[in-house]
């Protein structure tokens, strides 16, 4: 609370503003309830509104945003400082029942809806919240100089990923932290590879700085907390010399509420939920986390995706089987991480039976890493609706098409031995004398997105699989 | 109070840059002399490379367009790749 407190006394309160039509309107109501007994008006914009009574200069908006003021006129009553109840707009029947004054505005219209309250308008509540609201945020203030240019600074600090970031403000991150129900001072998750403490707040900082909106936040706390689950092992997906990075397959009601893309150009540019929810949680890896190009992470390569990587789940109608969210037994809102490493497409235009469609998903799949490979590495597959539609048409679910491909999947021993094929690359001594899967059992995800029209798929490679590397991670999303 | 941003973050690290650590000697480096066109910069600064090339220092001269302007990129490029120090005449 701050020191200088703005209070009202207890009884019928009133608050209202001039611009507003309705509030004009109950001017003779407003003064017919002061000769009835003790009220006081509370006026949000002018001093010398309502006419002829004595009001309580609220242009700060100090005591509408402690009265949690929404619409004008609000009619309310205090007992010991505490409200007992209140009436919004202006309804003639409710403000008789609430004063207990009879015959009130005589000749005006029986209803009329109010206005907006000045202290919940866009930008204008996160600032009353920081002024009066006491100090909800615990992270560091760092104070710019004055000719310091607030984009610039957020590179010169080393926040950003190397695209232009939202400077994070309290303002935007108060704004920001509207977009969950979680407390700002709860942790999220450990974050690699500082293994720091990040709370709510932190996440959402970073998710200022990302660009995304308050709506998306709890997809971003999903995100970061599937993430830092120890079996995703974050740590090496981000020191490896190798490509990965977080990627976040999105699934259920919340992608179709964000308006996440899960069509045309699916993992590419142009959705703001899509790019900023992704950057978000690579974002806390950097900051938070401390996992910085160069220093623990040390891939050779890399891949585009790192900026940022978060894709919806298609839920056309066409489905050839249930989200992976849910095949991975989390139903409703939920995503995936998978430590993804590239995207590989998929051309084949020409299969009209899955049986054949299986066969060229097959052949990519079995360059996953290497093709000499077995064992090494899990993937994912984001099937298009027209690849989607010959395994749907022909009554494949999820599980019938990883059973055809499961024996399409088998590497023979001259396919992976060390020097087979002129290749010294090949699997070790021990493991190069029996035919071996490429994939470990569970290691092969299927996820259903992309545009309308096109016979292509991808193939998006993994890392290291399994308890030595990392197996993806399923958690649900706080739903709105 | 100037604007405020929240750090992002995991605040192990201190808030302000801290300044690079100074050199020892100045024997092997390079130093930069920065003439910021202001009058009589050109005086200190020749003094200066005087001095330093009687101890034997490498020098190399700089000199901003004008001084009511930062550094122009380029310049500031090029000290940042041939110097390790630089000393600028600021003041008249």
């Amino acid at each position: 609370m701050v020191g200088s407190m703005t209070t009202v006394p207890d009884g019928l309160v009133a608050v209202v503003k001039h611009d507003c039509p309705t509030c004009t309107l109950v001017e003779p109501v407003l003064r017919q309830l002061a000769g009835a007994g003790p009220l006081t008006v509370v006026s949000q914009d002018d001093p010398d509104f309502p006419g002829g009574l004595p009001v309580v200069d609220d242009r700060e908006l100090e005591v509408s945003w402690r009265l949690r003021i929404e619409t004008v006129p609000t009619l309310l009553r205090l007992a010991g400082g505490t409200e007992t109840g209140r009436v919004e707009g202006w309804l003639r029947g409710a403000w008789e029942a609430f004063t207990g004054v009879r015959d009130l505005g005589d000749g005006l219209p029986e209803h009329r809806p109010g206005c907006g309250s000045r202290s919940v308008e866009w930008g204008v509540e996160e600032e009353l919240d920081r002024r009066y609201g006491g100090r909800v945020l615990a992270a560091r203030r760092v104070e710019l100089a004055d000719l310091e240019d607030d984009v610039e600074a957020v590179f010169a600090r080393g926040w950003s990923d190397g695209l232009p970031c939202v400077p994070p403000t309290e303002e935007r991150v108060l704004r920001m932290l509207a977009g969950t129900r979680r407390a700002p001072d709860e942790v999220v998750a450990v974050v690699p590879p500082d293994l720091v403490e990040c709370t709510v707040e932190k996440v959402a900082v970073n998710a200022v700085l990302a660009g995304c909106l308050p709506e998306h936040l709890p997809v971003v706390l999903a995100a970061v907390e599937a993430a830092c689950r120890d079996e995703f092992a974050l740590h090496g997906v981000l020191a490896t010399t190798w490509s990965a990075g977080p990627v976040l397959v999105v699934g259920g009601p919340v992608t179709a509420r964000l308006r996440m893309n899960s069509g045309v150009n699916v993992l590419g540019q142009g959705d703001r939920a899509n790019a900023t929810i992704g950057r978000a949680l690579q974002l806390v890896v950097r900051n938070v986390g401390g996992g910085r190009p160069g220093e623990v992470d040390r891939a050779t390569l890399g891949n585009p995706g790192k900026v940022g990587w978060c894709l919806a789940e298609a839920e056309d109608g066409r489905r050839p089987f249930p989200l992976l969210s849910e095949a991975r037994g989390v139903p409703g809102s939920a995503l995936t991480v998978f430590a993804g490493s590239g995207l590989v497409p998929v051309l084949d235009q020409a299969s009209r039976t899955p049986e054949s469609l299986a066969r060229t998903l097959a052949l990519v799949l079995r360059t996953v890493g290497h093709p000499k490979a077995a064992l090494a590495m899990d993937a994912l597959v984001v099937l298009s609706p027209e690849h989607g539609r010959v395994f749907r048409d022909a009554g494949w679910d999820r599980e019938r098409l990883l059973a055809e491909l499961d024996p399409l999947l088998v590497l023979q021993p001259d396919e992976l031995r060390r020097g087979s094929m002129g290749i010294a690359e090949g699997m070790p001594a021990g493991l190069d004398d029996r035919p071996l899967p490429k994939f470990r059992p569970g290691g092969l995800l299927l996820a259903y997105a992309g545009g309308p029209a096109g016979m292509f798929s991808a193939v998006v490679p993994g890392w290291v699989s399994g308890a030595t590397g990392s197996s993806p991670v399923t958690v649900p999303i706080e739903e709105a | 109070m100037g604007r405020v941003l929240l750090d992002p973050t995991s605040e192990l690290r201190p808030a302000a840059r801290a300044l690079t650590p100074r050199p020892l000697s100045l024997e092997g480096l390079t130093v930069g002399l920065l003439d910021i066109s202001k009058s009589r910069g050109d005086v200190v600064v020749d003094e200066l490379e005087a001095l330093l090339r009687a101890d034997g220092v490498r020098t190399l001269r700089y000199r901003k367009p004008t001084f009511a302007r930062p550094a122009p990129v380029d310049l500031r490029h090029e000290i940042a790749t041939h110097c390790e120090v630089v000393i600028e005449a600021l003041a008249d």
